[in-house]
């Protein structure tokens, strides 16, 4: 199962980090994300992309999870190289992700 | 209990205009603000200013002010906005010049300064956030820093009458903030209500995120009428509960989706969402559909104010050079690599001297790099090259070298393109509160 089949999810930029939000669709579904989708597993999924740690802050209310990842965008958005300099398109990258299927769980 | 409704008629500098015209005509608000200034624009605008003292305000300021302004008179709606940028003075005389040609007459308009703080990082001893080196030692680069001011001056310009408020660098949710104190008196230290009214200013102040736009993916998010998008407008009460909703009629959508989307846009700590005015708790945030296009927000609180204040520093950082070039048909891919491998060999040929370089094949590896899987025989791609470097004729050299594939590399390129930028790139410092004098000057036509 992907990401993309059961949240969404919005890139925002400060700096030189990113984050990004991944919102369950049905709020069922957190408790799921929270176990499966860990920081390390989203820091795997942009290796290469992200260069420091991944922090993961918890949204019960929203049924959403906050990803912070560090050193993420060449320098920041006023000075990198890179065509999308703020990492606006990472939050869909995201939704690549592969999970376990659910009955599995 | 009283209720005031304020919409956001912009979400960064080039926005859309009609729709805060929608606003002004059919939203039925009290407050227009409009979020228009970028981080760096200010640094950019600050040179503007050197070269003209007239100068150095939101370049949109005019075709904004010349669509709302004689409705917002009409229908007694008060403007907030930061597109004062580094001239918020110039910027309300040019909102009474505006008013004087369109007839309106009686206008207070109101200039918020006192944000530039470069002479004070400059003879201080105040780190750099990004590189912990003191600001004074990029003394001969620097160019602006603008301390971000909180909701007070704004909130003082509208006790003493102003129908339109012009600022500089103030957060992006106190502009927002500030109408909710001045209506409903809120304490300074009123730490929960300042949380709740800065969640309100955070969903408003990107305009469209939180209406549909930056949403839609076909088949899973739909979105209706992106191309009339409605902006948004924050029903907010007393008590600091709050609805989000649009003009009927208009394009996008208000659901639960877009508004989560957007509370934790460009949020780092939920519990810790940092403002000159309080820090906001967005942890225990709820929201609520309670109609179309209609959705409730609650949940959010605060804790006491930061007590220094951020700054964003503005500094040349040399240049950035681009040259662009595309292939297509059978091996695209291989004809992109040869090129690419054809001008990092010239680049050592010709000496170039560039501090970083980069190269990426649009369509294969430009945004995701080679970590993602790519097609393996993609119909075309795009070569790009970008380089910083020190000089303008240093970065003028890198797309020259792309351009010159036409005619010296692999078969059948096409579209090239060349661009070379002076790069002004943005740090950060912190500031104690007390070096910022934050300033409210009233103007009328009588100063004109």
């Amino acid at each position: 199962m992907q990401l993309r089949d059961i949240a969404h999810s919005r890139t925002g930029d400060k700096g030189d980090h990113s984050n990004i939000s991944v919102i369950a669709y049905d709020p069922a579904d957190y408790d799921f994300l929270r176990t499966h989708l860990t920081a390390e597993k989203v820091r795997a999924h942009f290796a290469g992309i992200v260069k420091g740690h991944v922090e993961r802050f918890e949204l019960p209310g929203l049924g959403a999870l906050n990803f912070l990842m560090f050193n993420a965008l060449g320098g920041g958005v006023t000075r990198s190289l890179a065509l999308d300099a703020h990492g606006k398109c990472l939050a869909s990258a995201l939704l690549a992700l592969e999970l376990p299927d659910r009955q599995t769980d | 209990m009283k209720t005031i409704r304020i919409g956001s008629g912009a979400g960064y500098s080039g926005d859309r205009i009609e729709p805060a015209v929608e606003l002004a005509q059919k939203g039925g608000i009290d407050y227009l603000v409009f979020e228009c200034l970028a981080e760096r624009t200010i640094a950019i605008a600050q040179r503007a200013r050197l070269a003209d003292p007239e100068a150095g305000h939101d370049p949109l300021l005019e075709a904004r002010m010349r669509a709302v302004l004689g409705l917002c008179h009409e229908k007694g709606i008060r403007i907030i906005s930061n597109m004062g940028a580094a001239n918020p003075q110039a910027a309300a005389r040019k909102v009474l010049l505006i008013a004087q040609e369109l007839n309106i007459s009686g206008l207070r308009v109101a200039a918020v300064s006192g944000d530039e703080v470069l002479g004070d990082l400059l003879d201080g001893d105040y780190p750099i956030q990004e590189t912990g080196a003191p600001a004074r030692t990029m003394r001969d680069v620097l160019i602006s820093a603008n301390a971000y001011i909180g909701a007070e001056p704004i909130v003082e310009a509208l006790a003493r009458g102003a129908d339109v408020v012009i600022t500089g660098r103030v957060a992006d949710p106190s502009l927002f903030l500030a109408p909710q104190i001045h209506e409903f008196g809120w304490a300074p230290d009123d730490w929960d209500r300042l949380g709740k009214g800065t969640l309100v200013g955070h969903l408003l102040e990107c305009a469209g995120q939180v209406t549909g736009g930056y949403f839609a993916d076909p088949g899973v998010k739909d979105v209706p009428g992106l191309a009339r998008l409605g902006f948004p407008i924050g029903e907010v009460s007393e008590d600091g509960s709050a609805v989000i909703t649009k003009v009927p009629g208009s394009g996008g959508r208000v659901c639960e989706a877009t508004l989560k989307e957007q509370i934790l846009y460009e949020v780092h700590d939920p519990r810790a969402y940092l403002t000159p005015d309080v820090t906001a708790d967005f942890s225990g945030v709820t929201v609520r559909g309670i109609g179309p296009d209609r959705v409730a927000v609650c949940g959010a609180t605060g804790r006491a104010r930061p007590e220094t204040l951020k700054a964003s520093v503005g500094f040349v950082d040399g240049y950035i050079g681009e040259g662009q070039i595309s292939y297509a048909g059978p091996a695209a891919l291989a004809r992109g690599q040869l090129a690419a491998e054809i001008v990092r060999e010239r680049f050592e040929i010709i000496g170039l001297k560039a501090r970083e370089l980069r190269f990426d094949l649009i369509g294969v590896n430009a945004i995701l790099g080679d970590t993602f899987s790519a097609p393996a025989a993609p119909a075309e791609v795009r070569l790009r090259v970008a380089g910083r470097t020190a000089t303008m004729a240093e970065a003028k050299r890198i797309g020259a070298e792309v351009e010159t594939l036409y005619t010296n590399g692999p078969a059948s390129g096409g579209g090239a393109v060349q661009s070379a930028r002076q790069i002004v790139a943005m740090l950060s410092a912190l500031i104690p509160r007390a070096r910022v004098s934050p300033r409210v000057d009233i103007f009328t036509s009588e100063d004109l």
